[in-house]
């Protein structure tokens, strides 16, 4: 039983990386052959950072993940705080809507943003662009930030705030040295969460991206409409590489921070 | 100061960019070029009933293809000693990071006429078999991008059920077989219930892995609607139209599966 | 304005100068640093194109994919990274595989584009719908190099709005060493051949595959019909069962790769795809064919139209014309850039038919009317959605239904069963 278990395992784990691994492999072919492996070279990397297309909206995809991410934290988080002090039935319809982006298929947040937009653009100047991605993407990352901090007061006293408040500190400084240091872990994996739904993000963004900021996943979506050229493959390997360092790191500290605490968690997001 | 007024900025956020974009598909579903209301794009949308009835059908078979593949997996990750679950979830989920058009592309060299796999077959005599730009390239395109989707939430709910219940089970009697029809099943029902919502939606919807691996001939509800916004046949005012059919049958089936949720949590 | 036909005025006589030589050196001494960089390229006059510099413009320039010299294979010209150079005015350039896309990102309404290239018939349509305007062609003085048989299209009958970049034909790429046919024998008729069943590939746009269709039914390839169109989506829907996918620019690596046999597509792609692979061979079949003519366009919502324009006239620079047309393998309607061909090119029957074979056997494609224009796109949108596996219409849905039913069934017995074991 545990022989076949083992070997289940291993036959998902190759169905899940041998398109990987091919892809990979392919990087350093000689040829564009996509089948036939004729001799090792590395000119598709070189090929692909000088190619200013890839380079460009990579940077682009970095800003509007890094930005979207942030403003969406920040408003996330508040309206956390908000939410969780709102009666039932305005607190339910809230959550609702909320829950809309995700729960909706990507295509219809895309095309019903892309109507919104439309209709700004015919009335108030507005160029498909870095601020039509930036307003999508903060408006999917929201109610990821949201999700994950509004658990946190569920285990916070809400009546230290308060307490807070009443012993002289100012609203501001009473969130600051007691809300804030209760559902800093939310905050920490709704950031990185809407980090990564931004930087991987394709649907929304091809309804919403414009004539400029391309981001990187609708480049590579171009690129494979087109002559494919073995860059991708390239591109890919690095892209693979990265996550791997990511995650790597991500674990290691998890492990350090679960020792320290006297605990090992394994989980992950 | 309140903190309800917190949520202000956000508030406005929401309606002005969640709220109207969706009143927005209602309204260029129910009008015309000319503003004046009707309901004809909505019932033209039933010409393409065949277009919805292959996308339910490919969505539901990835679906069960999903839920088949990953049980076993969750199931056997959750009962691993903890120290190797956390490496070995990790290295189930990290293709899941790679972006998913790259994953896409990979299944697109692999499965081409002169692909890797038909190449591997003509070594030993056989093929070559049409393998991309069918409807099992698309379920195949499917279940591999979305399977982690089902092992996650499957994982979580499984790593949660005491190991002491599967004893219990077996000194009650039980057979192997019978436990986990009557003790594992049932508790993982959240697990089945959210994972398979996660599965759904995004397959019954996706366009681009029906245009990478179905060569245009498998349209799905997601290339009609991307086909009426920005493809061959210009017409938002059917594109919208076909939004709100796809996000009703969502609804629907997200309303079915919720009855057997017995949380009844958020499905997320 | 008075300035800017003074300085038009010297980029005549310029050009007069300097055409044909091959690195002249422009005499500005705090250019030098761009120029040297540009060194291996003449243009007409710097004067004209130095203008913009420092100004911080750019332009978003919306070609078809693989229709401009990138540099990115050795020895050819990045001509937009020269354009940068040269003028200071950054290019931000995005592909569109089909016409139709270009058109509904245009109708959308939401990207402003300055530099768009569509074809004939939707320069036409564009047009009657205001998507694009007149050029201002004493920014364009390059368009003097414009073959004459190329102005007055009747796309354009005034030549207000567009400035042609490269013309061409509709043939058949096919495999040699699986397809044993005589040239001569080849035509439309290939496309539906069962012998080569799922080896065929076919145009993913209603209107060039429309016209495949049409000229096998013997229909002009601009009727509008409808009983005529329904007979050309018969014969697609033909056709579909044998067909192994439907593609635009994916053709290149498919019939590259030897993917497929036998695949439709623009005459200037099919030369680039048999210098990648040598066993292919390009027809265009003598029964007839579409020729097309795509032009450089400015919308209407371009808000950098002067920057456009010098776009324009840089593509029509005689060795960008020239580089663009040596690295796509289009037709080109540019004079100095065709005399700069190998004489091997120019007499290609493949990029330079005769003049007899394109007056009888070459149609252009002419903007239909709204009607026809719907008719065919629900048509085609009809046989891209239909089941090609002939099997029973009812087996999904049934069997749909009766797991549906079987699913819920067993939830809600397992489901009552739960609460019963919890309490």
């Amino acid at each position: 039983m545990k022989k076949l278990g083992k070997f289940y395992m291993l036959l998902v784990l190759l169905f899940l990386y041998v398109p990987i691994f091919v892809l990979i492999v392919f990087s350093f072919n000689e040829t564009k052959s996509r089948s036939v492996f004729s001799g090792f070279t590395l000119d598709w990397y070189k090929r692909l950072f000088h190619n200013r297309i890839i380079i460009s909206s990579l940077m682009n995809t970095i800003i509007i993940a890094v930005a979207a991410s942030i403003i969406s934290t920040v408003l996330g988080t508040f309206a956390a705080i908000g939410i969780n002090s709102m009666r039932k039935v305005p607190k339910s319809v809230v959550m609702n809507i909320t829950n809309m982006p995700i729960i909706n298929p990507e295509i219809v947040t895309g095309v019903s943003l892309m109507l919104l937009f439309v209709f700004f653009a015919a009335r108030m100047n507005l160029e498909f662009g870095f601020v039509t991605l930036l307003i999508a993407h903060i408006t999917f990352d929201v109610p990821y930030v949201i999700l994950n901090v509004m658990p946190k007061f569920n285990q916070m006293d809400p009546h230290i705030y308060e307490a807070a408040q009443d012993l002289g500190c100012s609203p501001f400084r009473a969130f600051r040295k007691v809300v804030l240091p209760e559902i800093m872990p939310g905050v920490v994996s709704g950031f990185l969460m809407s980090f990564t739904y931004s930087l991987d993000d394709f649907v929304v963004s091809y309804f919403t991206t414009g004539s400029t900021s391309q981001t990187l996943p609708i480049t590579i979506y171009s690129m494979t409409r087109r002559k494919v050229s073995p860059e991708i493959n390239a591109l890919s390997t690095l892209i693979f590489i990265a996550v791997v360092i990511v995650l790597i790191v991500k674990n290691a500290i998890e492990k350090k921070a679960a020792k320290k605490s006297g605990m090992y968690k394994g989980d992950m997001a | 100061m309140k903190l309800k007024y917190f949520s202000a900025p956000y508030l406005v956020w929401m309606v002005v960019f969640i709220l109207v974009p969706l009143l927005m598909i209602a309204y260029f579903a129910f009008t015309n070029d000319e503003g004046g209301l009707t309901i004809k794009y909505i019932s033209d949308v039933g010409q393409y009933a065949n277009i919805f009835v292959r996308s339910i059908w490919l969505a539901l078979i990835a679906t069960v293809i999903c839920l088949v593949v990953a049980y076993p997996v969750a199931f056997i990750l959750s009962r691993m000693d903890k120290h190797r679950q956390g490496t070995m979830l990790m290295i189930v989920m990290l293709p899941m990071w790679m972006n998913f058009l790259l994953r896409t592309y990979a299944w697109m060299t692999l499965l081409g006429n002169n692909g890797i796999i038909n190449h591997l077959f003509g070594l030993i005599g056989l093929g070559p078999f049409k393998l991309i730009n069918t409807s099992g390239a698309v379920v195949l395109g499917m279940v591999y991008n979305y399977l982690p989707f089902m092992i996650l939430p499957l994982y979580s709910v499984m790593e949660k059920i005491d190991g002491s219940l599967f004893e219990a089970a077996s000194d009650l009697g039980c057979s192997s077989g019978k436990t986990l029809w009557r003790v594992v099943v049932p508790l993982s029902m959240p697990g089945i219930t959210s994972g398979v919502t996660m599965v759904f939606v995004p397959a019954i919807s996706t366009f681009i892995i029906s245009r990478m691996l179905g060569g245009g001939s498998n349209l799905l509800i997601g290339d009609l609607i991307e086909m009426q916004f920005l493809g061959n046949a210009y017409n938002p005012h059917l594109g919208a139209a076909i939004s709100l059919v796809l996000m009703v049958i969502i609804l629907v089936i997200m309303t079915v599966m919720n009855q057997f949720d017995p949380d009844d949590q958020v499905l997320m | 304005m008075k300035k800017l036909t003074a300085l038009l005025g010297t980029a005549l006589v310029g050009m007069s100068l300097l055409s044909g030589c091959a690195s002249e050196v422009p005499e500005e001494a705090d250019e030098e640093e761009e120029v040297s960089a540009a060194q291996t390229l003449t243009v007409s006059d710097p004067d004209y194109y130095t203008r913009f510099k420092g100004q911080n413009l750019s332009i978003n320039v919306y070609n078809w994919g693989e229709y401009i010299s990138t540099g990115a294979d050795e020895g050819t010209l990045d001509v937009n990274g020269e354009f940068e150079k040269l003028t200071g005015i950054k290019v931000n350039y995005t592909n569109y595989a089909t016409n139709e896309e270009l058109y509904a990102k245009l109708k959308g309404g939401g990207a402003a584009y300055d530099v768009i290239i569509p074809s004939d018939y939707m320069i036409s349509k564009m047009i009657k719908e205001n998507l694009i305007q007149p050029l201002d062609f004493d920014n364009i003085p390059n368009f003097s190099y414009i073959m004459d048989n190329f102005r007055n299209m009747a796309y354009d009958p005034e030549n207000a709005y567009t400035v042609p970049y490269t013309w061409g034909t509709v043939g058949i790429i096919y495999d040699t060493t699986m397809i044993d046919l005589d040239e001569e024998d080849i035509d439309w008729d290939l496309l539906w051949n069962e012998d080569y069943a799922d080896q065929i590939l076919m145009f993913d746009n209603p209107r060039d595959a429309f016209a495949i269709a049409e000229l096998m039914e013997g229909f002009s390839l601009n009727t509008e019909d409808p009983k005529e169109l329904e007979q050309a989506a018969f014969r697609l829907r033909q056709q579909k069962r044998i067909v192994q996918g439907y593609v635009m620019d994916e053709v290149f690596d498919k019939m590259g790769a030897g993917d497929a046999l036998i695949a439709p597509y623009y005459a200037g792609d099919a030369l680039t795809i048999l210098e990648d692979n040598e066993d292919l061979n390009f027809v265009v079949p003598k029964s007839g064919t579409n020729l097309f003519i795509d032009a450089m366009c400015i919308p209407s919502s371009s808000r950098q139209k002067e920057a456009a324009e010098m776009y324009i006239n840089f593509m029509c620079e005689p060795d960008i014309a020239y580089a663009n047309i040596d690295y796509i393998c289009y037709s080109t309607p540019h004079q100095a850039a065709y005399d700069m061909l190998d004489e091997e090119v120019r007499e290609s029957p493949v990029s330079y038919p005769d003049s007899d074979f394109i007056a009888d056997k070459t149609t252009v494609f002419v903007n239909l009317s709204d009607e026809a224009n719907l008719k065919m796109q629900s048509l085609w949108t009809e046989m891209k959605s239909a089941e090609d596996e002939n099997t029973n219409k009812w087996i999904a849905p049934v069997f749909l239904v009766a797991c549906v039913f079987i699913m819920v069934f067993v939830l809600i017995r397992r489901h009552i069963k739960n609460k019963k074991d919890i309490f």
